[in-house]
C-alpha cells in the first residue's frame, strides 16, 4: 500500500502549520507499511482538533464524543476483531474528559492502539489549560498560571499494566510511524503519546522547544524493564521518545473467551433457539 | 378451605427471605395454582426489615393484595414491623422462646423455627423450616415443597441442600403434628406446565433472543438482574458481558459495538440513564442502533434504591439533547418485557434510532406464573445493510424517502462505515451547511418519526365504552386488570409503547368514557399530561402513588370508591 491509498476527499481544518499534520503523515507512513485495506481500519476519535484526524485519513471511522473514544474503540473491536482500531484522540479529550476510560481501558486490554495528540492546551476551545500543560503557564483561564500539577500520561500507564506505552513527536514523522506500527503490533492496549506543538495557543511548547528537549531513546534501555521505564518517563528536563516500556501479556480478547468464538459481527442471530434458557424457569 | 391466599415471609436482609419465596412460589406453580410475589427489601446487605409475598390462587393473579392470611416472621423485629398486616382470621407464626417474645396476640402461633433448624443442621436453614411449616398449612403432601427447596440449594454444596431439605422436612412434620388446620389448604384445579418468570428475566430472555452478542452495563438496581440473566446464559448464547467502569462507558460502548455491526444494549435506573443521555443523543446523530433499559426506581438523586416508581416517563420521553426520534416500549408483563427486548432491537436496527424500555422495579422483581413465553414472535429485522462487495461510492448517509440509508458494517461491508457526532453530510464528513442541516434533521427527526408512529404496539383496551376508563403505562397493568374485572362499569387502557404515542387508538378507546383516570406510580401524572398533550384530551384525574411501593388492589378500589 502507497500512502496515497489513505488519502481523504474531506479538506483539512486544521491551522497551517500545525503540529497534527506531523502526526498524519506518520499515521499513513505505518499504515502504508502495515499493508491493510481502508475497509480493515477503524479510526475512532472523540472531540478536539486530534479527534479530525479520521476525517482525513481514508478508512472506517466513528467520530464520537469527547472523551468517549475508548469505549467506543473497544466495543468496536470485541465486536469485530478483525479490525485494526485506531484511536487518534488528544490530552484533553483523553487525559481529561475521558480520564476515568483510559484507566479502565488499560485495565480491559483490549487490543486498540491509542495515539494522544499531546499539545499541553486546549485547541479547539481556543487556548485554556489541559491536563498536560506546564505549571505557571498562562492563560485566559488561569491569568495567574497554572497551578495544577500535570497529569503524568507515562506513569500513569505504566502503574496500571500497560503493555506498550511509548512517546513520539510530530516532528520526528519515521521515528513517530515507527512506533506506531509497533504499537499495532502489540497485542493489547497500546498508548502512544505525542508531542503536538500547538501553533495557535501554546507559546510555551513550540517546534523549538520540544525539539532542544527530546531525544531518541537508544539500545542501552531495556522496554522490558518497568523500574528503567519508570525511570524514563520521570525524566522532565530531557524528554526521550521511543518506545519506553513493552511487555506481551494476555489481551482481552484472549482473557474474554473472544478468540476462541467466532466474531461477534458474524453471529447468526435470524433463530436464536430459547428453549435451553427457559427450560430454567419451568 | 381458601381459592385464595396471601403469604408472607419476613426478617432481617441474610435470612433467606427471597429463598423462600421462590421455594414457596415454585411449590405452588408446581402444584398447579397460579402466583403472583412481590419483594420488598431495604438497600442493605445485612439487617432491616424485608419481605416476600406470595399470593397464590387458584384463578390468574397479576397484582399484590395488602394483608397476609399466613405471615412467617423469622426474627422479633419482623413481628413489629408486620404484625399489622395479618388479615383478619390470618396466621402469624413466630418462634417466642427464640425471639423472647411471651405473649402471643390473636393469630400468633409460636414454632420452634430455630430449634428445628438447629436440629437439621444450622440456624441458617430457619427459612427453610418456614417453607415447611407453610407446606404442611397449605398443601396437601410435601413433595412439591422438597422439590422446590432441592431447586433452590441446587447450587450449594450437597451438604447445604440436605440440610434444607432435613430443615424443610422437620417444618412440616412440625407444623402437621401441632398446627394441625385445614383452614388455609388451598383449592384448585391444575393448569398445566407454566413458568415462574419476573420482569428482569423475561426481558433478559427477550434481549437474547433477539440476537444481542454484546451486554454492557454498570451495577445499579433495579435493573442488574438482567445483567445477571444475560450472563448466566452468556457462555451458552456466545454473548460477551462486560461491566463497564461508569454508565458513560457502558453506552458508548454499546454504540460502538452497534457500530461495527452487532446487537448490543445497555441498562441503568433513572441516575445511571441521567449519565448516559450524551450516548443517547449521540446514537441519534450517528444513526446508530440503540438499546437501552431503563428500570426505574424513585428519585431525585439516589432515591430509594430498592423501591418501585413511574417517575421518568417525562425523563426517558425527552432524554438527550437536541432534536431527533426515538422509540420508547413500556412493557406490563413478563411476555411484554420479552416482546418490548425484540422489537427494541427490531426498532433500533430498521430505524437507526434509540429505542428505550422502561421498566421498573415492582415488575422488574416481581415473579409470575404464565402459560408460556412466546419466543417467535418478532423475529430479528436488521433493518438496511450495505452487503459486502457493495458499492463503495454509496454514501452511508444517502438521504432517502423514509429517512433511512443502508448502515454499513467495518469491514464488513463494501462501503466505508463512518460516524460523526458533529453534523455531517451524507458522507459523514463535518459539514457547516444550514441546508444540509435542515435535511438531516428531517432525516433523523421528522422522517423517521413518522415511520416509527406506523409500528406502535396497540394499547391493551378492555371494556372499551365503561363508563370509568383508567390508562397506565408498564407496571400498572396487572393491578388495572384486576380491579377492571371486578368494578363496576370500569375499564382500562394499558400502553406498551409511550412513544410515538397512539394519539388514534387512544382517542377511540377513551370515546364515550365519562371519567377518565390515570393509574401512575409518581407524584405528578406524567401520563395524564402525556395524553393531554398529545390528543388534547384532559383526564378528569389521576390515581398515584409515590411511596416507593406498587399499587395494591385496595388502593386502586378505594380510590376508585372515593370518586377520583
Amino acid at each position: 500500500m502507497e500512502t496515497t491509498d489513505f488519502d481523504s476527499s474531506d479538506p483539512v481544518a486544521w491551522c497551517g502549520g500545525c503540529g497534527n499534520f506531523g502526526l498524519q503523515a506518520a499515521l499513513k507512513m505505518a499504515l502504508a507499511k502495515l499493508g491493510k485495506k481502508p475497509q480493515e481500519l477503524l479510526l475512532v476519535s472523540g472531540i478536539g482538533q486530534a479527534a479530525k484526524m479520521p476525517h482525513y485519513i481514508k478508512a472506517n471511522f466513528f467520530n464520537g464524543l469527547h472523551g468517549r473514544a475508548l469505549p467506543a474503540a473497544a466495543a468496536a473491536k470485541i465486536a469485530n476483531r478483525a479490525l485494526t482500531v485506531i484511536v487518534t484522540t488528544g490530552d484533553g479529550d483523553c487525559y481529561g474528559e475521558g480520564g476515568n476510560h483510559l484507566l479502565h481501558n488499560i485495565r480491559r486490554n483490549v487490543d486498540i492502539t491509542v495515539i494522544v495528540h499531546d499539545n499541553q492546551i486546549y485547541g479547539l476551545t481556543k487556548g485554556q489549560a489541559s491536563p498536560t500543560s506546564e505549571p505557571g503557564m498562562k492563560t485566559k483561564i488561569q491569568p495567574g498560571g497554572v497551578i495544577l500539577a500535570p497529569f503524568p500520561p507515562l506513569e500513569t500507564a505504566l502503574a496500571l499494566g500497560c503493555g506498550f506505552v511509548a512517546r513520539g513527536y510530530a516532528g520526528e514523522k519515521e521515528h513517530l510511524a515507527e512506533l506506531i506500527l509497533a504499537g499495532i503490533a502489540h497485542k493489547g492496549f497500546s498508548l502512544i503519546d505525542v508531542f503536538q506543538p500547538c501553533l495557535s495557543f501554546n507559546e510555551l511548547n513550540t517546534f523549538d522547544w520540544y525539539s532542544k528537549r527530546v531525544y531518541k531513546v537508544g539500545l542501552e534501555h531495556d522496554a522490558a524493564n518497568k523500574g528503567a521505564a519508570m525511570a524514563l518517563a520521570a525524566r522532565r528536563e530531557r524528554l526521550p521518545i521511543g518506545v519506553i516500556y513493552s511487555s506481551a501479556g494476555p489481551s482481552y480478547e484472549e482473557l474474554s473467551g473472544l478468540d476462541g468464538m467466532p466474531a461477534l459481527v458474524d453471529a447468526d442471530i435470524s433463530n436464536v433457539d430459547l428453549r435451553h434458557a427457559l427450560a430454567d424457569f419451568k | 378451605m381458601k381459592e385464595e391466599l396471601n403469604i408472607r415471609i419476613t426478617g432481617k436482609a441474610g435470612h433467606g427471605i427471597v429463598s423462600a419465596g421462590m421455594m414457596l412460589a415454585r411449590a405452588y406453580k408446581d402444584s398447579g395454582l397460579h402466583v403472583f410475589a412481590i419483594q420488598d427489601y431495604m438497600s442493605r446487605i445485612r439487617g432491616g426489615n424485608n419481605f416476600f409475598q406470595v399470593r397464590v390462587s387458584a384463578r390468574p393473579v397479576y397484582a399484590p393484595r395488602e394483608k397476609a392470611d399466613i405471615i412467617v416472621a423469622l426474627d422479633k423485629e419482623a413481628v413489629a414491623a408486620n404484625k399489622g398486616e395479618l388479615a383478619p382470621g390470618g396466621l402469624l407464626v413466630l418462634d417466642g422462646e427464640n425471639f423472647g417474645i411471651k405473649e402471643l396476640e390473636q393469630g400468633w402461633v409460636s414454632a420452634p423455627l430455630y430449634a428445628l433448624a438447629q436440629e437439621a443442621g444450622g440456624p441458617k436453614s430457619s427459612n427453610s423450616v418456614a417453607v415447611g411449616i407453610i407446606a404442611a398449612l397449605t398443601c396437601e403432601d410435601f413433595d412439591k415443597a422438597a422439590k422446590a427447596v432441592g431447586r433452590e440449594f441446587s447450587g450449594k454444596s450437597g451438604e447445604v441442600a440436605a440440610m434444607n431439605r432435613q430443615a424443610a422436612l422437620k417444618g412440616y412434620e412440625y407444623a402437621a403434628k401441632n398446627m394441625k388446620s385445614s383452614e388455609f389448604r388451598l383449592t384448585g384445579a391444575p393448569h398445566g406446565s407454566s413458568l415462574l418468570i419476573a420482569g428482569n428475566e423475561a426481558l433478559a430472555l427477550g434481549v437474547i433472543a433477539a440476537g444481542c452478542k454484546f451486554y454492557t452495563a454498570y451495577p445499579m438496581s433495579p435493573s442488574t438482574g438482567i445483567m445477571n440473566t444475560v450472563a448466566d446464559y452468556a457462555g451458552r448464547y456466545g454473548i460477551i458481558v462486560e461491566q463497564a467502569e461508569d454508565e458513560i462507558a457502558a453506552v458508548n460502548m454499546a454504540v460502538g459495538a452497534a457500530f461495527a455491526g452487532v446487537r448490543s444494549m445497555t441498562a441503568s435506573s433513572g441516575g445511571g440513564f441521567a449519565l448516559m443521555c450524551e450516548g443517547v443523543s449521540l446514537a441519534a446523530m450517528t444513526e446508530t442502533p440503540l438499546v437501552i433499559a431503563v428500570v426505574m426506581r424513585p428519585g431525585p438523586a439516589t432515591g430509594f434504591p430498592t423501591r418501585t416508581a413511574q417517575e421518568d416517563l417525562d425523563f426517558v420521553l425527552h432524554a438527550g439533547h437536541g432534536e431527533f426520534a426515538r422509540a420508547v416500549y413500556t412493557p406490563g408483563s413478563p411476555q411484554e418485557c420479552l416482546l418490548s427486548a425484540k422489537r427494541a432491537f427490531n426498532t433500533a436496527e430498521r430505524f437507526q434510532v434509540p429505542a428505550l424500555i422502561l421498566s421498573d422495579q415492582y415488575l422488574a422483581e416481581s415473579f409470575t406464573n404464565i402459560e408460556s413465553l412466546d419466543t417467535s414472535a418478532e423475529p430479528p429485522d436488521r433493518g438496511s445493510i450495505s452487503e459486502p462487495g457493495g458499492d463503495p461510492a454509496q454514501d452511508r448517509y444517502a438521504y432517502s424517502q423514509n429517512g433511512v440509508s443502508p448502515r454499513a458494517f467495518p469491514g464488513r461491508s463494501g462501503t466505508l462505515a463512518v460516524a460523526d457526532s458533529d453534523e455531517h453530510g451524507t458522507q459523514g464528513h463535518i459539514t457547516e451547511l444550514g441546508e444540509v442541516r435542515v435535511k438531516m434533521t428531517q432525516k433523523r427527526l421528522h422522517l423517521k418519526l413518522a415511520g416509527l408512529a406506523k409500528e406502535i404496539l396497540a394499547p391493551t383496551v378492555v371494556n372499551p365504552g365503561a363508563k370509568t376508563m383508567l390508562c397506565g403505562f408498564g407496571s400498572t397493568l396487572g393491578v388495572m386488570r384486576e380491579t377492571c374485572a371486578a368494578a363496576k362499569d370500569t375499564g382500562f387502557v394499558h400502553y406498551p409503547q409511550v412513544w410515538p404515542f397512539p394519539e388514534g387508538a387512544t382517542l377511540a378507546a377513551l370515546e364515550g368514557a365519562l371519567r377518565v383516570l390515570t393509574v401512575e406510580n409518581n407524584a405528578s401524572g406524567q401520563l395524564a399530561r402525556l395524553i393531554r398533550r398529545e390528543t388534547g384530551l384532559k383526564p378528569a384525574g389521576s390515581i398515584l402513588k409515590y411511596d416507593g411501593r406498587p399499587f395494591t388492589l385496595e388502593e386502586v378500589a378505594l380510590a376508585l370508591e372515593g370518586g377520583i
